[in-house]
């Protein structure tokens, strides 16, 4: 990125069409809207695809943009939006082996309790536990994996991510618990099953 | 007396526990209990660590090169290309 880049963007100059100024844009958002496409879609190709598409409709809507919201809301809310069309044009099984925990109502329950903290960091982050960890976030229903990635990965606020996804915050806050507690669980599995190995 | 805090009362509230936003009451109270409970002490270490694993992991990448510069040609912005760093971590999944 250029050092200039971290200026302020004009939206008055969006607004107009000004070619410098929305690569500008597009410079400043591509890599997050390209991560989370990619967290929501674990496909590169189709995450290529919806970072086209987001930004080729933000830039048609921009004339429009009432900035009601941050630019950043909105065009996460946009690549959301055609990361879950995505999804629902995939094969329905692919969608039915996540309606498990749909259900925002089930109970919730832990049953893993491994310290794995004192496991150094270059270990937790290895290609292998990479791997686990992209594979844990694949199995939450696309509704608390959208929640988790503009959360924990993206750190939006529980504000921002509600009015991304045109929820409350108290069932943004209610599935970010349940998608919380179900990646804990399978990485306290999986770090649990190393120290096991490593004890023997 | 004050009534203690069981095990499986808190859960409700760890999201706001670990992100700093609970209420001074509920927090000594979740404080408290943990201090004398292994396991809870655990979920909570384990839960902010899986929440931090997830972010470092992931923020650090860049959009790989050809992917940045094929949305530029798709945008007809290919003029404001510049040359990127070729020693970037690219987003992988």
């Amino acid at each position: 990125m250029s050092e200039g880049n971290q200026q302020e963007l004009s939206l008055q100059l969006l607004k107009s069409g000004d070619r410098a100024e929305i690569a500008r844009l597009v410079d400043r958002h591509s890599t997050n809207i390209y991560r989370v496409a990619l967290k929501m879609l674990a496909n590169s190709q189709d995450a290529e695809d919806v970072l086209q598409n987001t930004f080729l409709k933000a830039i048609q809507a921009l004339p429009r943009f009432e900035g009601r919201s941050s630019l950043s809301t909105w065009l996460y809310r946009i690549a959301v939006n055609e990361a879950l069309t995505t999804i629902r044009r995939r094969k329905p099984e692919i969608q039915l082996a996540s309606k498990v925990d749909d259900d925002e109502d089930n109970e919730l329950l832990l049953t893993q309790f491994s310290d794995w903290c004192c496991i150094p960091e270059s270990e937790l982050m290895s290609s292998e536990a990479q791997n686990h960890l992209d594979k844990a976030i694949q199995q939450l229903s696309e509704k608390l994996r959208v929640v988790f990635i503009l959360r924990d990965i993206e750190k939006l606020s529980v504000r921002e991510t509600s009015e991304t996804l045109n929820l409350t915050e108290s069932t943004v806050k209610t599935r970010l618990l349940r998608a919380r507690l179900r990646l804990r669980e399978e990485l306290s599995a999986y770090y649990g099953e190393r120290l096991e190995k490593e004890k023997i | 007396m004050k009534k203690e805090i069981k095990c499986g009362e808190f859960l409700e509230s760890l999201s706001d526990y670990v992100d700093g936003v609970l209420g001074d009451s509920l927090c000594k109270e979740i404080e408290t209990h943990m201090a004398d409970c292994g396991d809870c002490r655990i979920v909570v270490d384990t839960l902010k660590k899986t929440i931090y694993l997830y972010h470092e992991t992931s923020v650090k990448a860049e959009i790989p090169l050809d992917v940045r510069g094929r949305l530029f040609s798709r945008l007809d912005l290919d003029d404001f290309i510049e040359k990127g760093n070729s020693t970037q971590k690219d987003v992988t999944f």
